[in-house]
């Protein structure tokens, strides 16, 4: 019987240790750890909160980083273009204008070749011109001893003339 | 298993309850005979001085006690305080004298018995080693901030959060926060206790009902304090009970209130008293048969005793702080409809078991 009757100066103990006991761990030993416990596990959290939040920016960065290059090479692209375009519309214009500055040039030469053959061909006449006079003149005065000879030739002449 | 360890004990405790008159009419012949009941309610039960060992026999050997202070109020003499020494032998003293460890008056006048018994000195050396080991384990959050645990913080550190998390998160709710400190310091006053218990000469302190008792009350206060509405219209009006059925339903649910935390306090007392007595009979064992043949059996099974007494230590402290954050769930719970048989069945159970051991 004396196992289940409880002691009054024990209770009185048990109560007040406990109660002090209870006070100072909820003070000195389980607000510090709960608080570093709790502190912990946000921290722990919140990292890894952040982690997928970079993990998500990198992504995005990546996507906008490939987008960027395609960008790029569609730029370079339309750039090759337009400069072969422009090499191509250069050749071209060059092209066409030495073909224009060639035929203007042999135009030229046609033109020269003319004139220097007129003046030579007027010259050629003129010599010939002359030389026929001379050789008139010379046979004129052999010749123009006979008066019928005289006339027969003026005949002769203006026939000539008039066939001109 | 805990039904054949019982079952085992009782088998056990026949023999000695039958020798106990052989016992004492051999008594008055031969001093030297033993009684294993005397013994085993001896070392279960609380004394006003520390007996460690007696090297020798009883009567010229040397006794290897801590005398402990006698505090004593009487209602005719006032506080008296004194040594335990002073009691030694059946001695009186001060008009005081020590019958079967229990203070009396010479006069037959009223003690009220406030001595640091071997309990309280028992009592004193846990809080001491508690306030100890959780200001380290708090130091080490301190020096050690936002790190991982390292050393005592990290033994200590699972299984604080296992009580936060799996026994006051699952079973209070939201309001969990306010009531961790004293499930935490329930949870290791008395896992701590229960192994101090365990130590050769140590005392029975979480094995004494006016501890388990003290404990039971302070869950009962708390659980009273912090019931809302909720939990007084579960118990007056249970809903889905019809009107002339809550004659009966009142009482049973206000015996409830009581019952609960009584279950508590013969739980705790009676495991941990079985234990203590189950250890001991299997030393009496020795005693008993005055054979060294049978020292193996009972090595083997006091060990194993042991063992599982160290088991029990940590079970019975996680059951005690489960089901007081059980009640103190069902106090605070805003909706009241799945909680009633959290903790009345396993409890009612057990402690049926307990009656049983006791």
């Amino acid at each position: 019987m004396d196992l289940i009757t409880p002691n009054i100066g024990l209770i009185f103990w048990q109560l007040v240790i406990f109660l002090i006991v209870l006070f100072l761990l909820a003070k000195f030993a389980w607000k510090p750890i709960l608080g570093s416990l709790k502190e912990r596990e946000d921290s722990i959290e919140s990292a890894l909160r952040m982690a997928d939040q970079a993990k998500l920016e990198m992504q995005q960065l990546k996507a906008g980083n490939e987008k960027l290059i395609a960008e790029a090479r569609m730029e370079r692209d339309k750039m090759m273009q337009e400069a072969t375009q422009m090499a191509n519309q250069l050749i071209e214009q060059a092209k066409s204008k030495a073909t224009e500055e060639g035929s203007r040039m042999i135009m030229q030469a046609r033109e020269a070749i003319q004139n220097e053959k007129q003046a030579a061909l007027t010259e050629v006449k003129n010599t010939a011109a002359k030389l026929s006079i001379d050789i008139a003149e010379r046979i004129l005065r052999r010749e123009l001893a006979d008066s019928g000879s005289q006339q027969q030739l003026v005949d002769s002449y203006l026939k000539d003339v008039k066939l001109n | 298993m805990k039904r054949l360890l019982i079952a085992l004990f009782c088998i056990l405790s026949l023999p000695v309850f039958a020798n106990e008159p052989a016992a004492t009419q051999a008594e008055a012949t031969d001093k030297e005979a033993f009684s294993p009941g005397e013994m085993i309610l001896h070392h279960i039960g609380d004394a006003h001085e520390w007996h460690f060992a007696t090297l020798g026999d009883e009567e010229h050997g040397t006794h290897l006690t801590l005398p402990l202070p006698v505090i004593a109020y009487q209602p005719t003499k006032g506080l008296s305080v004194f040594s335990s020494s002073n009691l030694a032998h059946g001695q009186a003293y001060n008009g005081l004298k020590l019958e079967h460890e229990h203070l009396v008056a010479e006069d037959g006048g009223k003690v009220y018995d406030f001595s640091i018994t071997k309990n309280v000195a028992s009592l004193l050396l846990s809080a001491l080693i508690l306030l100890l080991v959780f200001t380290a384990v708090a130091r080490g959050y301190r020096k050690n901030h936002g790190g991982a645990p390292r050393g005592i913080q990290s033994f200590f550190e699972p299984i604080v959060v296992f009580i936060r998390d799996e026994v006051a998160k699952k079973s209070i709710g939201p309001k969990y926060e306010r009531y961790m400190p004293y499930l935490l310091t329930i949870f290791f006053f008395i896992w701590f206790n229960n192994l101090l218990g365990l130590m050769p000469g140590a005392a029975n302190l979480t094995g004494n009902i006016a501890v388990t008792m003290t404990l039971a009350l302070l869950t009962l206060i708390i659980t009273l304090a912090s019931s809302n509405s909720n939990y007084w219209h579960h118990i007056f009006a249970t809903p889905g009970v019809p009107k002339p059925l809550l004659l009966i339903m009142i009482p049973v649910e206000l015996i409830g209130i009581v019952v609960k935390p009584f279950s508590l306090m013969i739980r705790l007392f009676a495991n941990i008293t079985a234990g203590h007595i189950v250890v001991l009979s299997f030393i009496s064992l020795i005693f008993i048969f005055q054979s060294i043949f049978i020292s193996p059996v009972t090595l083997a099974f006091g060990l194993f005793i042991n063992v599982l007494e160290l088991l029990v230590a940590i079970l019975q402290a996680y059951i005690f702080t489960l089901l007081t954050a059980m009640y103190i769930g069902g106090a605070v719970e805003e909706h009241h409809d799945a909680d009633y048989q959290m903790g009345g069945g396993d409890g009612a159970d057990e402690a049926h078991v307990a009656r049983a051991a006791h």
